[in-house]
């Protein structure tokens, strides 16, 4: 007849994090792979063409990684102080870097040593970048100037003094060949047009100044420096736009998502938070083990590059779609896999007559056990680790399944010491849950009852009871303290609700009630579906 | 039920139906039919389609037996409480003979040892509590109708339960059970007494009784669950005994088969437990047949078994324990909790059926169509036990969604509520479960009713409460990782009055509650209390809008006999009568109204429209009792009646139950008029009775007799 219904296992809505298209796309990385470099990782730079190598800023060199490489594919070593802001040009054959001896480097991507050496500087260059037309480059050092180098006969073409603080940050235009952006401990944002000898727009930002991106329509721009990530708009002439302030702590980088919609920032609390573009909101967050000073995306967003303060370079890759889908029904293979598999994949033809084989029903422990009424041993194998501890419904459901039978007294009876502790542990744990306070309450009362005349014999029970005591007590007051808050909030929507007058008949015959009355009525809470 | 013009009520369901088990004496003949006595008349199915081939109809009261005639198994007798025996041949549908005995007959038994004589129980003539049994002589005679006058009495103070008597050993003796004693009857020598004492205080009372065909033994089923072979009683005071213990429950039936290798019994557990005779640890068992097993036959080759149960049902067992078909009526529950409904889909009529199902059955063809699984949980056939029970239930205007609540109630302070949303699956097409809502109010569910509009896109499910707060439901769009659920939107009170009935008027824009002696009227869209109306003193009983053109009106019956008309439009009374409504309830496919009333113990029918107070039609006294429950379900053809009084009928037929607790004369006289009105099938009301529960307190009255 029909067949035994398992136990129902209900599903409760998960709280705290909602999964949105942003998560899903976002989480689909693997685990990280981590390289440990000589030093704090400042810059990571992907280069403009194909295979997409990277630059990667640590200390005093400059390591250069192929897409899926775990080794420096080449390394740049000739720096005689710290390296700084690593740089490929948009055709990808050169590379600039800065240095704390002031010294401005270009290195042919083939070659070792340097083609060129800029000096001019007197102090240490964070910023290097070559402009759109590839035969300048803009570098901004800690004397606070930044200048125009010509690379074919590496003389200096112009310097601008207008900061007032170090420049540490700046990028150059990708569409005019003409503008460049830096950005300064002094607080501002300033474009420059090489055409003319000073800066065009000034922005305050507030604080120093540590990174400025472009948007690829260059329309906007991007800056952070302190908690705060600011957007202007420079064809409104660098009018503030928003304001985010969603780190605590200084944001570090900047780096936009490779279809423009999301903006990604880094930050020394150890965070990167991805934005959506339209509406700023932070729809993604990603934690790492120390604090964040440089962050990259490949193209496509094929992986996500961060190097941190304490050497270590973090790189994700994307999951290819067969893995990612692998993951939702992970099927662990047997070695007698091919066995199950013979015959089953045969494709019924038309005309083949199909005979159904009874399909077998598989039930969990519980419920086998349930079915043949060993209600103690369901309870058992309900409380075993796993569900305990991952899965507290399953046990509380059964609990529930046992009540419903009325057999919940026989089976939560006569236990020794150590299985008595153990549903102890578990309703003391889960008792304050308010999903399954209504079936572990009652449950508990019963322990009580039965195991009443125990009391006293064994010190862990004891502890346990005494616990729960406590518990019991702490979950009192809280409920007293939410229903004082409760009437508060009472008190104030009372007076905030707005008194509506009915509308009632003119006709005065004996239906309608008195006028003015007033509909008490409350938005409701929503429930769990 | 006197004639009123065209329009008659007829029983349905009921009398086909429910009492199929009063007799519970279901029999096999050469594999092929199964014969069973059903209320007035013997049905005979085939054992392979499940199949009604035969009524035998010539009884006038209730069939209680049905037997083989053991010389011809081609023909069966059939005995009923109005006196007769008749021998049928049921191949064929044609009653052969009818012998007259002139007492009610209980139970009928034959051996093949004792050719022309019938045995059976009668009341004894002085008192009518106890009964004895009889052989008749019947009378050889080439009549149709015969008098069998030739009585001689074989046992006295027996047992009316048919279960509780048997030949034995090819018909040498037969053994009867009544109380706490078993009597043994050898027909070559005199009777014989074994007596089980109550020792311990452990209930020993026989519930039932078989006799192994080939050996010297009787099984004895006990109310407290165990089974007994006694054996060696055919010596005086030496006979001894086994004890079987499986069943918790009392056991309800026995029965050996032909071979006498196997013994089957069951009870409420609904599980056929088959022991081997003689090694009885070895086992087999059936379970989960679905209701309470009340009657168990096994045909003359031992090929088939069958089982009878409490929920209107036969099973038909294949001798391997394996389940062959199912024959299966109007599914007999506790009680009708829910509304009477009609599935807009499949225009079948939806009630509680199994424990925790809703039954849908086709009022066209007469035919259970499925059992919808509301609770989805393992049913513990257990007596006192407290079981989820569907309480109430709501369709939407297409058939889309069912609303369904649940109710457990363990202790007074806790009651466990589940609201659920089904939605229809092409596919499938049945329900399946959407969203459960654990604890959607703190107090029962009074009213539920979706927003029958027909153009919204959205529709609204709301659900009244005795927590004194009403909440509107609503179905959220499907996020992209889960479809679209039903959450709460709203959640309405007023003046902290307790809510009773709800209703929404037909295009959906307004909604009615009722507060006690208050009804407000609210919008749905933007959830503003509109107006209030009240009409004290009398809390409000029924609430119901008006169809079609009458869809300004709002009609409300207080307790304190007020039936009130409001128009809408103005605010205002239009009209009011004074009559003690128990159930007011609109047709959907016409602007009539029909209004139960509840006068001395008998219910008056009136239909009318809302815009005028004068009834188009009643009818007094259409029922005993109280109506409880009542749906119009659409008709398949119009009728073009133009006659005023039965237009109303036109689109729609009147289905109502009522629930009364009467004595048996009622009961049979209900049942007299009832024949009579199905032969006169015309333009016809139908009703459900809530007979089983009628039927049920004979079924106690007797045992309480016997």
């Amino acid at each position: 007849m029909a067949s035994f219904k398992p136990t129902k296992i209900p599903i409760y809505p998960k709280l705290g994090e909602k999964v949105t298209q942003d998560t899903v796309y976002w989480k689909n990385y693997k685990a990280p792979v981590q390289i440990k470099e000589f030093g704090a990782v400042t810059n990571i730079h992907f280069s403009p063409v194909a295979p997409h190598n990277y630059a990667v800023t640590a200390f005093t060199r400059i390591h250069i990684y192929g897409p899926f490489s775990q080794e420096p594919v080449k390394s740049f070593t000739r720096f005689k102080d710290t390296a700084y802001c690593g740089r490929y040009r948009s055709d990808g054959q050169l590379l600039v870097a800065g240095c704390e001896d002031s010294v401005v480097r270009l290195f042919d991507v083939s070659g070792k040593v340097a083609l060129r050496m800029f000096k001019g500087h007197t102090k240490a260059v964070h910023v290097t970048d070559f402009t759109s037309e590839r035969y300048h480059i803009f570098t901004g050092s800690d004397d606070y100037t930044c200048r125009l180098w010509d690379i074919p006969n590496a003389t200096e073409l112009n310097t601008y003094q207008e900061h007032t603080d170090y420049i540490r940050c700046g990028v150059t235009s990708k569409l005019n060949r003409d503008l460049f952006i830096t950005g300064s401990y002094d607080h501002t944002l300033k474009l420059f047009d090489a055409r003319v000898d000073k800066s065009v727009i000034t922005m305050d930002h507030g604080q120093p100044v540590e990174s400025v991106l472009l948007y690829p329509s260059e329309g906007l721009v991007v800056s952070a420096g302190g908690r705060y990530v600011k957007v202007w708009d420079l064809l409104k002439g660098g009018q503030p736009l928003v304001s985010l302030k969603n780190h605590h702590k200084t944001v570090t980088s900047l780096c936009l998502s490779s279809n423009g919609q999301r903006l990604l920032s880094a930050s020394l609390d150890r965070h990167v938070k991805v934005y959506n573009t339209t509406n700023f909101r932070v729809v993604h967050n990603f934690d790492y083990a120390a604090s964040v000073l440089s962050l990259a995306l490949a193209p496509d967003d094929e992986s996500i590059i961060v190097g941190m303060t304490n050497g270590v370079l973090s790189i994700k890759h994307r999951k290819s779609p067969e893995e990612s889908k692998e993951v939702s029904h992970q099927q662990r293979r047997r070695p007698s896999y091919r066995v199950f598999v013979k015959g089953k994949n045969y494709m019924p033809k038309q005309d083949d007559y199909l005979v159904s084989k009874p399909v077998r029903e598989y039930l969990t422990k519980y419920d086998k056990h349930l079915k043949k009424f060993n209600i103690s041993k369901a309870l058992d194998s309900a409380l075993q680790a796993g569900n305990r501890q991952r899965k507290p419904e399953v046990t509380v459901a059964v609990i529930k399944e046992l009540d419903r039978r009325g057999t919940l007294k026989n089976a939560l009876a006569g236990r020794d010491e150590k299985a008595l502790s153990e549903l102890l542990h578990f309703i003391t744990k889960n008792m304050v849950d308010f999903r399954f306070a209504p079936v572990l309450v009652p449950a508990a009362n019963m322990i009580l009852d039965i195991y009443r005349s125990v009391i006293g014999q064994s010190p862990v029970v004891d502890r346990q009871l005494l616990y729960l005591q406590d518990l019991l007590q702490k979950e009192i007051n809280y409920q007293q303290e939410l229903l004082d808050v409760l009437g508060m909030l009472d008190t104030l929507f009372a007076s905030s609700v707005p008194r509506k007058e009915l509308l009632c008949s003119s006709s005065s015959r004996t239906n309608g009630l008195a006028q003015g009355e007033t509909a008490s009525t409350a938005r409701p809470e929503l429930q769990a579906t | 039920m006197v004639e009123h013009g065209d329009i008659r009520v007829v029983h349905r369901g009921g009398i086909a139906r429910y009492c199929r088990f009063l007799c519970e004496r279901g029999i096999f003949c050469c594999c092929r039919f199964l014969l069973c006595g059903s209320g007035y008349e013997v049905k005979v199915f085939s054992t392979s389609t499940e199949e009604c081939i035969h009524d035998l109809r010539a009884h006038t009261d209730l069939v209680t037996g049905v037997l083989l005639r053991p010389s011809n198994h081609l023909q069966a007798y059939s005995c009923s409480t109005d006196g007769t025996v008749r021998l049928w041949d049921y191949t064929d549908g044609i009653l052969i003979k009818t012998y007259v005995i002139g007492y009610p007959i209980y139970s009928i038994y034959t051996s093949a040892n004792h050719s022309g004589v019938l045995f059976v129980v009668t009341p004894t003539s002085d008192k009518r509590s106890e009964f004895q049994l009889v052989a008749v002589h019947l009378p050889q005679s080439g009549d149709q109708l015969v008098e069998a006058r030739e009585f001689s009495a074989v046992l006295s103070d027996v047992s009316s339960n048919p279960a509780a008597t048997s030949f034995g050993r090819g018909g040498e003796y037969i053994a009867s059970a009544k109380g706490l004693q078993l009597e043994v009857y050898f027909f070559k020598k005199q009777k014989f007494f074994l007596k089980e004492d109550n020792k311990k205080g452990g209930k020993n009372t026989f519930t039932c009784l078989a006799c192994h065909p080939k050996d010297d033994c009787i099984a004895t089923g006990h109310e407290d669950g165990k089974i007994r072979l006694w054996r060696n009683f055919n010596h005086k005071k030496e006979y001894t005994y086994t004890t079987l213990h499986w069943h918790h429950s009392a056991v309800s039936s026995l029965c050996f088969t032909p071979e006498g290798t196997n013994l089957l019994s069951g009870g409420i557990e609904s599980v056929l437990v088959q022991w081997r005779y003689n090694q009885e640890s070895q086992r087999d068992f059936l379970p989960r047949l679905g209701a309470a097993i009340t009657h168990i036959a096994v045909s003359p080759d031992g090929a088939l078994f069958c089982t009878s149960h409490s929920d209107n049902k036969i099973t038909i067992i294949r001798s391997s324990i394996q389940v062959s078909a199912v024959i299966q009526g109007l599914v007999k529950g506790d009680s009708v909790r829910t509304d009477l409904m009609v599935d807009p889909r499949s225009k079948a009529l939806v009630l509680n059926g199994k424990p925790g199902h809703l039954q849908f059955y086709s009022l066209q063809r007469d035919k259970l169509l499925y059992n919808l699984d509301i609770v989805q949980q393992e049913y513990i056939h257990q007596s006192g036990l407290e079981q989820f029970e569907v309480v109430k239930a709501a369709f939407d205007a297409y058939g889309n969604w069912l609303a369904t609540v649940e109710e457990r109630k363990q202790k007074p302070t806790e009651l466990e509520l589940n609201l659920k949303l089904w939605a229809f699956d092409e596919q499938t097409q049945s329900f399946m479960l959407n969203t459960t809502i654990s604890a959607p109010h703190e107090a029962r569910i009074t009213a539920m009713c979706f927003c029958h509009s027909t153009d919204s896109q959205t529709t609204v499910l709301v659900s009244v409460s005795k927590d004194g707060h009403f909440k509107a439901w609503q179905l959220a769009p499907a996020t992209h990782t889960e479809g679209p659920s039903w959450s709460c939107d709203f959640v309405g009170a007023y003046h902290s009055l307790v809510p009773e009935c709800c209703c929404f008027s037909a295009d959906g824009s307004l909604l009615a509650v009722s507060f006690q002696e208050v009804v407000t009227v609210w919008s749905p869209a933007s959830w503003e209390l509109l107006t209030t109306l009240s009409q004290p003193p009398g809390a409000i009983r029924n609430l119901c809008f008006g169809q079609l053109t009458c869809s300004k009106y709002l009609l409300g019956t207080t307790d304190k006999n007020l039936l009130c008309c409001w128009n809408l439009l103005t605010c205002s009374l239009e009209w009011s009568t004074s009559m003690d409504v128990s159930l007011l309830l609109s047709d959907p496919f016409s602007e009539n109204m029909a209004a139960f009333c509840c006068q001395a113990g008998c219910t008056d029918l009136f239909v009318f429209k809302p815009s005028e107070p004068r009834p188009l039609f009643s009818h007094k006294a259409v029922c005993l009792g109280k109506v409880t429950r009542a749906v119009f379900a659409p008709r398949e053809k119009m009728l073009e009646s133009c006659e005023e009084t039965s237009q109303w009928l036109n689109h729609s037929q009147l289905y109502f139950v009522t629930q009364y607790m009467v004595n048996t004369q009622h009961n049979e006289a209900t049942w007299h008029y009832s024949r009579e009105a199905l032969k006169n099938m015309g333009l016809c009301i139908r009703i459900f009775t809530d007979t089983f529960l009628v039927y049920k307190s004979v079924y106690r009255l007797r045992w309480l007799m016997s």
